[in-house]
């Protein structure tokens, strides 16, 4: 299997925030705190676009690189994780994440920041895998269930695609040639293009 | 010989200072059930159906069933094969 990856179709987004509803239900996501969201690009503007931004799961990830304390993996599936025990909520990934991922909870009085939280692609964290504890945490791990991000699989337009980068590039493009434009992918260059480190070696056993 | 002290300590502390400055490799280790020093499991090494509302089937440690899985799940967001 290839590396999980989202994309999101801007040609068929309709702004109906169904995708941040599914994550916010899905992962019970406390107040302040926004996983995904929507974002609209020249609003009010004729040919407006908007876009679902979350985590992008990027393959040479800056929060990784700048994470202080060392919090961040990278799953074979190509997942970023972090764990929250490590986490000392310095915000340093906030500043680095070029899609506004890092999210962090109130954590008290005086604008106390807690534990960074964002997008897992559904797929939890470092407690056993769909126990209560990974789940009050990370929220749902839906790929050791078998199932794809809520978010992508509620979309109702299909706008926002989540999964095996092969099969989503596939049906992307299958898309773009039925249609005939639209080509562009929004943040994939920025999340998956060529790492800034050529030494970077893709993971061992991986088939693409 | 104070000087020369006092310059090794100065390299010493700039030396510490630079070592911040380097970056790790993001190259995906999985040993003992640890990525990187962080522990987590395979999703195909857990109670397949133990979730609710589990449709996917894969025996426990089978990737290949569970890649099967994930593979019939993504053709469903294409509506093209879908409505065909």
């Amino acid at each position: 299997m290839a590396r999980m990856k989202f994309l999101c179709d801007a040609e068929r987004c309709i702004e109906c925030n169904g995708c941040v509803t599914a994550c916010k239900q899905e992962n019970e996501v406390p107040w302040g705190v926004n996983r995904r969201r929507v974002v609209t690009l020249n609003d009010g503007v004729p040919g407006e676009r908007s876009i679902s931004v979350a985590c992008m799961h990027c393959s040479d990830a800056p929060c990784m690189a700048v994470c202080p304390v060392d919090c961040f993996y990278r799953t074979d599936e190509g997942v970023v994780l972090h764990d929250k025990d490590l986490c000392i909520g310095c915000g340093y990934c906030f500043y680095a994440c070029p899609f506004g991922a890092p999210q962090f909870p109130q954590a008290g009085a005086f604008g106390l920041r807690g534990k960074m939280d964002k997008c897992t692609f559904c797929a939890g964290g470092p407690e056993k895998d769909n126990s209560k504890e990974e789940y009050a945490k990370y929220g749902s791990n839906r790929l050791a269930q078998g199932k794809l991000p809520a978010c992508a699989e509620m979309c109702s337009t299909k706008a926002l695609l989540g999964g095996d980068s092969d099969i989503i590039s596939d049906i992307y493009r299958q898309r773009v040639l039925k249609r005939g434009k639209g080509s562009e992918v929004w943040g994939w260059g920025t999340a998956y293009g060529k790492p800034d480190n050529p030494q970077a070696r893709p993971p061992q056993g991986a088939k693409s | 010989m104070k000087t020369s002290l006092g310059l090794l300590l100065a390299a010493l502390v700039a030396a510490g200072f630079l070592s911040g400055c380097g970056e790790r490799e993001q190259v995906v280790v999985y040993k003992q059930g640890k990525y990187q020093g962080k522990p987590d499991s395979k999703p195909w090494d857990n109670e397949p159906g133990s979730a609710l509302y589990t449709t996917s089937k894969w025996s426990r440690g089978d990737k290949t069933g569970w890649e099967t899985a994930l593979r019939a799940r993504n053709q469903s967001q294409n509506e093209y094969t879908r409505a065909e």
